[in-house]
């Protein structure tokens, strides 16, 4: 087993997800399931293969600096599952 | 033990685009909350960002004005966390391969120039507006956001930690906001947050050369909250490792009000950002003839133009440094000269009786009541022999409180020099029989006693004689 508890909980945080510690061990197993199939590709030969970032060959893709419209205030804030006076409101930032 | 502070800024510099960096939504400051948005820069599924062009301009010249390298091949990357400024969950931010690094400004410090590197200059885009619902973040049950600045275009100026006081902190920042003013890029207005610092500072046992713990204070947008905050950290670190206690890597926020910095307590211990290219936006590749044609753009920067004030003009080191700390002061000193003012006598009004009423009213020189015209119109009048130095300061006065001409005020207010020998020649007489004594004292060998006599020969033409025409006459009067 690579993923440890340790690191089920880790990216539980990051992502914001909350764990219940009955199936700590379901989620390791899974995780482990991914990076294992993902470490197949460490068998491919990639000596003469340059690193890349992009699977487009495109670069210097550019917008002039003009305005365009914005969006209509009530039309951004309608899928805002909260909202007050023309603001998306959210709950408690931080923890007191 | 003596310590020394060990102060790294990292510099957020909003640009002045008309529109966002990835979407053509406006970029105006005050407008009404969630206004200046669109689906791109609120982050919704299946949109796609494009790169606005003068962003990069404006990157590459922020890099070139700062002796930076600029990396010919630069991407962006998205910087993953969760704070609700932030409607993608990421902010797309430059990583591995930031628009510049390795450059350096120099700063006057008390023991001369120093030379503070830069570790890198990145794009990045703005995040939201919180506003919360309580007196602060930790006490609020809700907040609410305005995505209006979300995507604003943003230059992340990073230093080296190279600064070693609040003062060389103060400094450098200032030299950073004078060059991108003089560049053209950013508005650099601190109240309107276009200017922001965010402050590391940690401690070393003196000439030490291992970098103690540090904390980080994020958001400062004044230049005194900057020192204040920064002297109030060196103290309480100072405080807690004399209590042989240790630092506590972590973020505080500065209260201004309270004058104290106070610990964050994020739960997330260990930032992640995960960072990963981002894929809807193609590589910058820039070539040395663009690189080059944009350095040809640049304006003349501080330093040079400080230089140049100096050799051209003769003025000191001191006043050069203050005219050009400025784009606004250094334009205002060209106006002058252009209008025909002596550069020295532009410069001692600037240093002068300027800076004393801009400090008084805590006016910008760009607000000024005076401006460059007029002032060299007052200076051209002293020339002239129209008015002396002291009547010249009665004349400023009015110009402030008024908008009428020096010519004008001079005439009104009958300010003009008395130039006509035969006029001050009479006060002269009367002043020389009035005074037996300082006469007799000025024939025994006393020769300044001539001063009282000239003080009273001005009292009594209300400083309106001509000061050199009354010591000639007066001198070869008491000498026949």
């Amino acid at each position: 087993m690579k993923v440890t508890k340790k690191d089920l909980d880790n990216v539980a945080v990051l992502s914001r997800l909350s764990i219940p510690e009955e199936q700590a061990d379901k989620y390791m197993g899974q995780m482990d399931a991914f990076l294992t199939y993902v470490e197949n590709l460490s068998g491919v030969d990639t000596e003469q293969v340059q690193p890349t970032t992009y699977a487009l060959p495109m670069q210097n893709v550019f917008r002039e600096d003009v305005v365009k419209p914005s969006l209509d205030r009530e039309a951004a804030l309608s899928n805002a599952p909260l909202k007050e006076d023309g603001y998306f409101k959210v709950p408690r930032v931080l923890e007191e | 033990m003596n310590y020394e502070a060990v102060i790294g800024l990292e510099i957020h510099c909003e640009l002045k685009t008309k529109t966002k960096i990835f979407c053509g939504c406006e970029t105006g400051f005050g407008a009404e909350q969630n206004t200046h948005v669109c689906p791109v820069c609120l982050g919704l599924p299946g949109v796609l960002p494009t790169i606005n062009k003068r962003v990069v301009e404006f990157g590459i010249k922020a890099g070139l004005a700062t002796n930076c390298t600029i990396n010919q091949y630069s991407k962006f990357d998205r910087k993953n966390y969760y704070y609700p400024d932030l409607p993608k969950n990421w902010q797309t931010s430059q990583y591995d391969l930031p628009i510049a690094e390795h450059g350096w400004v120099d700063i006057d410090t008390e023991s001369g120039k120093k030379r503070i590197r830069l570790t890198r200059i990145h794009m990045e885009e703005d995040a939201g507006k919180l506003v919360h619902s309580g007196t602060n973040i930790k006490d609020s049950a809700t907040s609410n956001v305005d995505y209006n600045r979300t995507g604003v275009p943003l230059l992340e100026i990073v230093s080296e930690p190279d600064l070693s006081s609040a003062e060389e902190a103060r400094a450098y920042m200032e030299k950073i906001k004078a060059i991108m003013e003089y560049i053209d890029v950013s508005n650099c207005r601190m109240e309107e947050g276009n200017l922001r610092a965010d402050i590391n500072v940690s401690l070393r046992p003196e000439g030490s050369k291992e970098l103690g713990t540090r904390t980080e204070m994020k958001n400062i947008n004044s230049f005194k909250s900057l020192e204040d905050a920064i002297n109030y950290e060196i103290e309480r670190q100072t405080e807690v490792l004399e209590d042989g206690g240790h630092i506590v890597q972590e973020t505080r926020t500065w209260d201004p009000e309270r004058g104290i910095t106070l610990s964050m307590r994020s739960k997330e211990n260990a930032h992640d950002y995960r960072y990963m290219p981002e894929p809807d936006l193609p590589p910058i590749v820039t070539t040395a003839e663009q690189i080059e044609a944009f350095r040809k753009e640049l304006p003349e920067l501080p330093d040079a133009r400080r230089e140049r004030l100096q050799q051209e003009f003769g003025l000191s080191d001191y006043d050069a440094g203050i005219i050009t700390s400025t784009r606004a002061m250094a334009e205002y000193f060209d106006a002058m000269v252009s209008e025909g003012a002596d550069a020295k006598a532009a410069a001692n009004w600037m240093m002068g009786d300027l800076s004393k009423n801009l400090n008084a009213e805590g006016k910008e020189i760009q607000d000024s009541p005076v401006d460059a015209k007029r002032l060299a119109q007052m200076i051209a009048l002293i020339d002239k022999g129209t008015i002396s130095s002291k009547i010249a300061k009665t004349v400023f006065k009015e110009m402030w409180a008024s908008d009428a001409s020096p010519e004008q005020i001079v005439k009104d207010k009958g300010l003009v020099q008395i130039t006509d020998t035969k006029e001050i020649e009479g006060v002269v007489d009367a002043v020389i029989a009035a005074n037996p004594k300082a006469v007799e004292e000025y024939k025994a060998g006393k020769k300044k006693a001539i001063g009282a006599l000239v003080g009273q020969v001005m009292k009594q033409t209300k400083g309106k004689a001509n000061p050199q025409m009354v010591n000639q006459l007066l001198a070869s009067k008491l000498d026949n």
